[in-house]
C-alpha cells in the first residue's frame, strides 16, 4: 500500500517532466472501468427507466453518433464554450491587470467587481436574452459576463505580484511594448492565467448548457432539455458523458502539454 | 560587426544632483542626497565609494532614469549606441528565458541576431548559452548579467555592487573578468561599491562619498596601471587612501 503511494508519486513526477505516460493512463482507465462496474451492478439491482445501465447509455450514444446529432450538438456547445472562453479570458485579463497595477482604479471599481461576482448566472442570462434577443451573441456574451469577474480577480492578484525589478530591467534596456508584453509581463502572469483558465473552462461549459436550455435550439443543453421532457435518462447521460469526455481530452491533450511547455524553465519538478 | 568599437564622442558623464529626498511611511522627510556633483571622463572606469546606505544606489537609480523625483540635473555620455546598460545587485535575469535569450533581449530589435560568440567566450559562458538562469550558480548568473550589459555596447555602464553576496574567490575572478571584457569593449563605467580594495583594483578614479546625505568628500586617482595592482601594490594603495581620507576608515 505504502509502496504504491510512493511509486504513484514518482509516476506523477515522471509525468510532470513529460516522461512516462503509460502508467498514469492505465490507472485512469482502470479507475473509470471500476466506476462503470459499480454503476452497472447498481443498475442491475434496481432496474428502472430512470437509471439505465452503462451499456444502455452506450447504445444510445452510438445511435446518436450514427445519426450525426451527437456530433452536431457537441460541436455547437464546444464552439460556444470556446467563444465565451476567449472573450472572458481576454477581457478579464486586461481588466484584471489594469486594476492590479492601478490602485485608485482598483478601489473605485472593486464594488462593481463584487456586484458582478455575486450576480447569479441565471439573472445575467435572462437579462441578456431580454435585452439583446435570443441571439448567439447574447448567449456567448452572457456566459462571458458570468466568467469575467473570476478572471479579473485572479489576474489582478497576478498583476499585484509582478516583480518591479524586471520592469526596471526593461526600462534600462529600452524594451519595446511588444517585447515587454511577451517576455516580461506574460511569463509572470502565466500561472495566474493557467489557474483562471482551468477553473474557467469547467465553469463556462456548465453555464453554456443553461444558456442553451433557455434560448438556443442546438447544443448539448438543448438536447438535454429535449430528453428531459420525455424522461429519457439514457440520452441525457449519453450527451453529458460525451461532452465530459471531450473536456477531459482537451485537458489531457491540450492544456497539460501546453502548461508543461510554458513552465519548462522551472528546474526539475515543482 | 565591429565589436571593439569604442563608444562615441568625448562627452563625459556629468552629475549635479541638488537634492533627493524620500518620504518615510510616517511622513518624515529623509534627505538621501544633497549637493552631489561629479564628473566621469569618457572611457573612464570610476567607482562611487561610500558606506552602506549613503545613497549610492539612489544615485545610480536616478542616472538609470528609474527615479525621476529629484532636483538637479545630469548628463549621460553620448555616442556609440547611445544606450545605458546596468548590472544590478542581483542579476535580474528572466528565469523563463535562456541565458542567450536574456542577453539578446537587451539588444535593439535590428541587432538581435548579431554575433555574440566572442563575448560569451570571454565571459566563459559559451557552454551555458542555452541554460535557464535557475540552472546557473550565482557567479555564472552575474556573468550573464555582465554579458547582457556589454552586448549592448553602451555609452555608459552602471554597476551596482555587482559582486555582492559572492564568495571572495568567485568575486575576485569576476573582477578580473570584468576588467578583461571592459578592455575588449571599452566604455565609460560607473560602479558603486562599499569595498575599498575592490574599488582600488578596478577603478581609474574613486569618488569618495560621505555618509547620508551623500556628497562628494573627494576624488582619489589610483594612477597605477591595472597590470601592476597586485596584492602588495593594493596594500600600499589602501594606506595612501586612508592617509587622504582618514574619516572614511
Amino acid at each position: 500500500m505504502r509502496a504504491g503511494f510512493v511509486s504513484a508519486g514518482a509516476r506523477a513526477r515522471a509525468l510532470a517532466r513529460g516522461g512516462g505516460i503509460v502508467w498514469p493512463a492505465a490507472t485512469v482507465l482502470a479507475s473509470l472501468l471500476g466506476l462503470c462496474l459499480v454503476w452497472s451492478l447498481a443498475a442491475g439491482l434496481w432496474p428502472s427507466r430512470a437509471f439505465p445501465p452503462p451499456l444502455e447509455v452506450w447504445r444510445v450514444l452510438l445511435k446518436e453518433a450514427g445519426s450525426g446529432d451527437l456530433g452536431f450538438h457537441l460541436a455547437m456547445t464546444l464552439s460556444r464554450v470556446a467563444a465565451a472562453y476567449v472573450v472572458a479570458m481576454s477581457i478579464g485579463s486586461v481588466i484584471g491587470v489594469l486594476l492590479g497595477t492601478h490602485r485608485r482604479a482598483d478601489s473605485f471599481f472593486n464594488p462593481w467587481l463584487v456586484l458582478f461576482l455575486n450576480l447569479p448566472a441565471l439573472v445575467v442570462i435572462v437579462l441578456a436574452y431580454i435585452w439583446f434577443g435570443l441571439t448567439e451573441a447574447a448567449a456567448v456574451g452572457a456566459v462571458a459576463i458570468n466568467k469575467i469577474p473570476n478572471v479579473v480577480v485572479t489576474m489582478r492578484e497576478g498583476a499585484r505580484a509582478l516583480d518591479p525589478r524586471f520592469a526596471e530591467m526593461a526600462t534600462v534596456y529600452r524594451l519595446g511594448p511588444i517585447d515587454y508584453l511577451r517576455h516580461i509581463l506574460m511569463p509572470q502572469l502565466q500561472p495566474y492565467f493557467a489557474a483562471a483558465s482551468r477553473s474557467g473552462i469547467a465553469l463556462i461549459w456548465k453555464i453554456v448548457l443553461v444558456v442553451e436550455l433557455l434560448g438556443r435550439s442546438s447544443g448539448v443543453g438543448f438536447q438535454i432539455y429535449l430528453y428531459f421532457q420525455i424522461f429519457d435518462v439514457a440520452a441525457i447521460l449519453a450527451y453529458t458523458l460525451a461532452f465530459v469526455a471531450i473536456m477531459l481530452l482537451i485537458e489531457l491533450l491540450l492544456v497539460q502539454p501546453l502548461e508543461r511547455y510554458t513552465t519548462r524553465w522551472r528546474r526539475g519538478s515543482a | 560587426m565591429n565589436d571593439t568599437q569604442p563608444a562615441g564622442a568625448a562627452a563625459p558623464l556629468k552629475v549635479d544632483i541638488t537634492e533627493k529626498t524620500f518620504r518615510s511611511a510616517t511622513g518624515v522627510k529623509i534627505v538621501a542626497l544633497r549637493g552631489l556633483s561629479f564628473e566621469v571622463g569618457q572611457g573612464e572606469f570610476a567607482c562611487l565609494l561610500g558606506p552602506s546606505g549613503c545613497g549610492k544606489t539612489t544615485t545610480l537609480r536616478i542616472l538609470l532614469g528609474l527615479d525621476r523625483q529629484f532636483s538637479g540635473s545630469y548628463q549621460l555620455p553620448e555616442g556609440g549606441s547611445n544606450r545605458v546598460a546596468a548590472v544590478f545587485q542581483e542579476p535580474v535575469l528572466l528565469p523563463w528565458r535562456t541565458v542567450e535569450q536574456n542577453v539578446r533581449l537587451a539588444l535593439p530589435r535590428n541587432f538581435r541576431d548579431k554575433d555574440l560568440d566572442g563575448l560569451f567566450e570571454i565571459l566563459g559562458l559559451s557552454a551555458m548559452r542555452s541554460l535557464y538562469p535557475s540552472e546557473l550558480s550565482l557567479g555564472l548568473a552575474r556573468r550573464a548579467a555582465l554579458a547582457r550589459a556589454f552586448a549592448t555596447e553602451p555609452a555608459i555602464l552602471l554597476l551596482d555592487e555587482p559582486f555582492a553576496s559572492l564568495d571572495e574567490r568567485t568575486a575576485e575572478s569576476l573582477r578580473r573578468l570584468l576588467i578583461r571584457v571592459w578592455a575588449a569593449r571599452p566604455t565609460t563605467v560607473l560602479m558603486v561599491t562599499h569595498n575599498l580594495r575592490e574599488a582600488l583594483l578596478l577603478a581609474d578614479r574613486i569618488i569618495v562619498l560621505a555618509p547620508r546625505p551623500a556628497q562628494v568628500l573627494g576624488v582619489f586617482d589610483v594612477g597605477l596601471s591595472r597590470d601592476l595592482r597586485d596584492k602588495t601594490a593594493l596594500d600600499r594603495l589602501v594606506l595612501d587612501f586612508h592617509e587622504r581620507f582618514p574619516e572614511s576608515a
